[in-house]
């Protein structure tokens, strides 16, 4: 589960609500509600079984209607068609840092995809999103 | 009106018991007689006996433990009762009201005829009341307790003459003292001398005889109602449809929220009540995330609830109350206030009425070095967001229950597997020492003291590791962005 004295890192879990929902079509209910009022500006949400084309649209018009980001987490390869963007996310070892991410973007519905890696400043409380030149690590991954 | 066996009548109403009974009550640590039926005053029982004397008096006394909360909430329900022989109408002690029937005794036919009717149909209710009637509240007081009956209007002292003087509401010892006097009733008191019984007992008693005979004004004060947030309506003909039932509630929640918004509360929870033609009751609970009285807000609230009951043959008469209210004082609205939070308490309350408004939740900092009682989870409608949250050491993001791996040294494994995935140790940082809290008992801190250990694989994945020293072993139990 997730704990939130170590998000509060990066952020402060005021912000957050949490809602302990049965089943996931309780989950995909409460998610889809929450998109479209548009009060809170990020949704999370997690799945178990993949979502079918009508669950994964639903959920895109919703949030396009209440103009909130959607973030649904998905074991590998249960990704929606209806999705705007895809991304993996695998935290990457560094010789000089601990927060060191690689951040692919596997999907892209209006954009071409790339990668990147991205380190959490903590002084500035941001990401950094471009390594430092000549310290890329495994420039296999690096953006192009 | 007097009600002497309030509390026995009150028990007696719901289980009726022939032969001497009585209502105990733990007075300095013993049991007493509360209150008790005629039948066991004639078995010689009284009032303030104990327990075990009365029980050897009498060993067929039935008892029950005494309620004097339940006897004070019935005496409210007899005081609503009694409003409907006029609108004044006060609590007196204990086991008594006082009603100001001036100006309505003639709609039940004169004073007598009242005061008949009165006792008819307390004694059908079952219970025994002694109802004195006069000019003023202190004769009225006087004939309830001492002499049941009514004084002729302007000669209040004609009928209280004979009466004792502890009808006076004095207290006992001033009554033991006149009675030393050789001022047993009223009318003594009335003949002796005022100066000295002034100065002898205070201006109190004087004060009390002029108030049983209409020399001093004494007013009644009647108890206010409690607000009532409800609203019914019946219908002509049964509905069935959605539609129907929601125009139903519309118009009643136009009401109930017009009586909240008068008063300046707001509903916090609803329960919608539909009564169907076969008698069949059906409710809707809703409960709010917030105070509100905005009609429109909480009707679409109640789509899900009442799309889910089954009409049946149809439904003809709806009630609507608000079970659960809060104050809610008019706000100022500026644009510094854009309303973002009742955007958010609506939106808590329409995910609520679908999972459980106490499965909507947020987090809320607990003071503990153990990294599970760091934080406490709390239902999001009855909390505030609130406090710092403080990270000394680095934390991981998520925390599941401990998961055993390989290895018995003190220091972190160079390779160990966890969830079928080979590792192999890049960094680690530690150890940092949690020592159990041994004043609450867990049962995953059995093995004692942790190191815990921040452990960044060369795979990527940094994980919160832990070794028990006194019980060699590690395990993973977290894991960092």
């Amino acid at each position: 589960m997730i704990n939130p004295v170590g998000l509060s890192v990066f952020f402060d879990p005021a912000h957050l609500l949490l809602a302990q929902t049965g089943d996931q079509t309780e989950t995909l209910a409460v998610a889809e509600e929450a998109l479209r009022d548009g009060s809170v500006p990020l949704v999370t949400l997690e799945i178990t079984r993949p979502l079918n084309l009508r669950e994964g649209r639903r959920l895109q018009l919703a949030a396009k209607a209440g103009n909130t980001t959607g973030l649904c987490l998905i074991p590998e390869g249960m990704g929606s068609n209806a999705a705007e963007t895809r991304w993996h996310c695998t935290p990457v070892f560094d010789a000089g840092d601990s927060t060191l991410m690689r951040w692919k973007i596997i999907k892209n519905k209006s954009g071409t995809l790339g990668s990147w890696h991205v380190r959490w400043n903590a002084t500035s409380h941001r990401l950094d999103v471009v390594s430092p030149a000549g310290e890329r690590p495994g420039s296999a991954g690096a953006s192009d | 009106m007097w009600f002497p066996r309030l509390a026995s009548d009150r028990v007696l109403r719901a289980h009726p018991i022939d032969g001497p009974f009585a209502l105990t009550l733990r007075q300095a640590n013993a049991e007493r007689l509360y209150c008790l039926n005629p039948e066991a005053e004639r078995q010689g029982l009284h009032r303030e006996m104990p327990f075990a004397d009365a029980r050897a008096f009498c060993p067929a006394l039935h008892s029950r433990p005494a309620d004097p909360v339940g006897d004070a909430r019935f005496l409210h329900v007899l005081r609503r009762w009694a409003t409907r022989y006029c609108p004044w109408v006060g609590i007196e002690g204990d086991d008594g009201l006082v009603l100001d029937i001036t100006g309505s005794a003639h709609l039940f036919g004169g004073e007598p005829m009242m005061l008949s009717d009165m006792r008819q149909r307390l004694n059908r209710a079952g219970l025994t009341a002694r109802i004195g009637l006069g000019d003023t509240r202190g004769a009225a007081w006087a004939l309830a307790r001492f002499g049941e009956g009514r004084a002729e209007t302007g000669q209040p002292l004609d009928t209280l003459t004979g009466l004792p003087v502890a009808a006076l509401r004095l207290d006992g010892k001033t009554v033991i003292a006149l009675q030393r006097l050789g001022l047993r009733t009223i009318g003594d008191l009335e003949g002796a001398a005022r100066a000295p019984l002034a100065r002898r007992f205070g201006l109190d008693l004087l004060l009390r005889l002029d108030q049983a005979l209409g020399r001093q004004p004494e007013q009644i004060a009647p108890l206010a109602d409690p607000p009532h947030y409800a609203a019914r309506m019946s219908l002509p003909d049964p509905i069935g449809l959605f539609d129907d039932v929601m125009a139903g509630t519309s118009r009643l929640l136009d009401r109930l929220c017009a009586r909240l918004k008068a008063r300046e509360t707001g509903a916090r929870a609803l329960r919608l009540t539909l009564r169907r033609v076969d008698q069949e009751a059906l409710t809707v609970e809703l409960r709010l995330a917030g105070p509100l009285r905005d009609a429109a807000r909480i009707l679409p609230l109640f789509e899900r609830g009442v799309g889910e009951i089954d009409a049946g043959y149809g439904i003809d008469q709806m009630r609507l109350e608000a079970t659960q209210v809060e104050p809610l004082p008019v706000h100022q609205i500026s644009h510094m206030s854009s309303g973002r939070t009742d955007r958010l308490n609506d939106l808590i309350s329409r995910i609520g009425t679908r999972i459980g408004l106490e499965n909507v939740q947020r987090f809320l900092p607990a003071d503990s070095h153990i990294p599970e009682r760091g934080f406490i989870i709390a239902a999001a409608a009855c909390s505030k967001p609130g406090g710092p949250w403080v990270a000394l050491r680095p934390r991981p993001v998520r925390l599941f229950p401990p998961e055993p791996i390989a290895g018995t040294r003190p220091r972190p494994p160079e390779r160990f597997r966890w969830r079928r995935i080979s590792l192999t140790t890049a960094r680690a940082t530690g150890p940092e020492r949690i020592a159990p809290e041994w004043w609450l008992p867990d049962e995953n801190w059995r093995s004692g003291l942790r190191d815990y250990w921040h452990v960044e694989t060369r795979q990527g994945r940094r994980l919160w590791l832990f070794y028990t020293p006194q019980n060699p072993g590690w395990f993973v139990q977290g894991e960092f962005a």
